[in-house]
């Protein structure tokens, strides 16, 4: 039986992917780099999973086998740095729409 | 005059709604920040979830109740929590940068606990939930700073 | 131009597949032996029941730290683009 968590992760980094590579609004392209960095955080926790293993904290915990600590602080970093470039992107999206009235990449758009 | 995407807020229902549901809310956040050494969350959660509160004030109030939030109270906010968790960290520098030098000590977070499953105790924990504490200051001011920013900016006549 | 990128997408679309088929078999990872050392230790060491907030605050605090930073940072960039002083009639 092939992984399944692996073949989700695949499917959303593909989907994010494609939609900031086809798409002709600003907004959207970002939304699609947001999408990835998803499926990049899922694959990170996907990773340190032990087989019939519960959550490593010992507050009422039915069993003492637990799964990797480590990977789970690491997804936690990840995501704050996820969240600060989306916003830097968006800003920045603000200030092209600011100036120059249009949310297309695809237009020509010269000094002047 | 009028400046663009500047309304008036919603109706009255949803204000006085949003009034009612933003105390359990901080409460809940709360409650996930003090307890992050025994259950899951922590500081970051914590702080992303009384965030929204801020959120959910933009977007029932308008543009004008947006303009009055103290963007300068925000800014100083985020700068002590990252000022106070750096110190928290240079505390224990005999020993080592960020050393837990409460844990184990019989001080104020410092229990001893036994080895194994227990329905888990409040004063333990060491350096770990004032840390959690900074570390929501920190994360809710930030998210908030960056939501009253890009909804209430300006154009500039010469831009 | 628009077939150059579904050419390159088709390419990275294999790619992609090609890795999700080769790892390693689901729930049985390697080498874990600073997470058991971590799992065994850590309660007697930093006094907390949560060991993902042990590794997070006290094994690895500097990572946090640089994190909060990378955070700052943003809030501070966002401000820098979007914020406008005018200087006649608003308060300060």
């Amino acid at each position: 039986m092939i992984s399944l968590p692996f073949i989700a992760v695949m499917i959303i980094v593909a989907l994010g992917v494609s939609a900031a590579v086809l798409k002709r609004n600003l907004i959207k392209i970002v939304m699609g780099i947001s999408i990835s960095a998803s499926g990049v955080n899922l694959f990170l926790v996907s990773l340190g999973y032990r087989e019939g293993g519960v959550a490593p904290i010992f507050t009422s915990a039915p069993t003492m086998n637990m799964v990797l600590p480590t990977p789970q602080a690491l997804t936690l970093t990840s995501i704050v740095i996820d969240l600060a470039v989306t916003a830097m992107m968006l800003s920045f999206a603000i200030l092209i729409y600011r100036h120059y009235g249009s949310l297309d990449p695809r237009k020509r758009r010269l000094l002047g | 005059m009028k400046e663009k995407g500047e309304e008036n807020g919603m109706s009255v229902i949803v204000k006085v709604a949003s009034c009612v549901l933003a105390v359990p809310v901080i409460a809940f956040g709360v409650y996930v920040i003090l307890h992050g050494h025994l259950t899951p969350g922590g500081g970051f959660p914590g702080g992303a979830v009384i965030a929204t509160i801020v959120a959910m004030i933009l977007i029932a109030g308008g543009g004008e109740r947006a303009k009055s939030l103290n963007k300068e109270l925000l800014s100083f906010l985020e700068s002590a929590g990252l000022v106070i968790f750096a110190l928290l960290g240079l505390l224990g520098i005999g020993t080592t940068f960020f050393y837990n030098f409460l844990a184990n000590s019989g001080s104020f977070f410092g229990m001893k606990i036994p080895f194994g499953i227990n329905p888990g105790y409040m004063w333990t924990g060491g350096v770990i939930p004032p840390m959690n504490m900074a570390v929501g200051l920190e994360v809710f001011a930030a998210l908030s700073l960056i939501a009253v920013v890009m909804f209430t900016h300006e154009e500039d006549e010469n831009d | 131009m628009q077939t150059i990128r579904v050419f390159t997408l088709v390419v990275m679309f294999a790619f992609l597949l090609l890795m999700a088929l080769s790892l390693r078999p689901f729930g049985r990872p390697d080498n874990t032996d600073m997470d058991d050392y971590f799992i065994e230790h850590g309660q007697a060491e930093t006094g907390s029941n949560n060991i993902v907030s042990s590794v997070v605050f006290d094994y690895r605090g500097m990572d946090t730290l640089i994190e909060g930073s990378v955070l700052f940072t943003a809030a501070t960039g966002v401000l820098l683009v979007l914020y406008r002083r005018k200087e006649n009639e608003r308060k300060r």
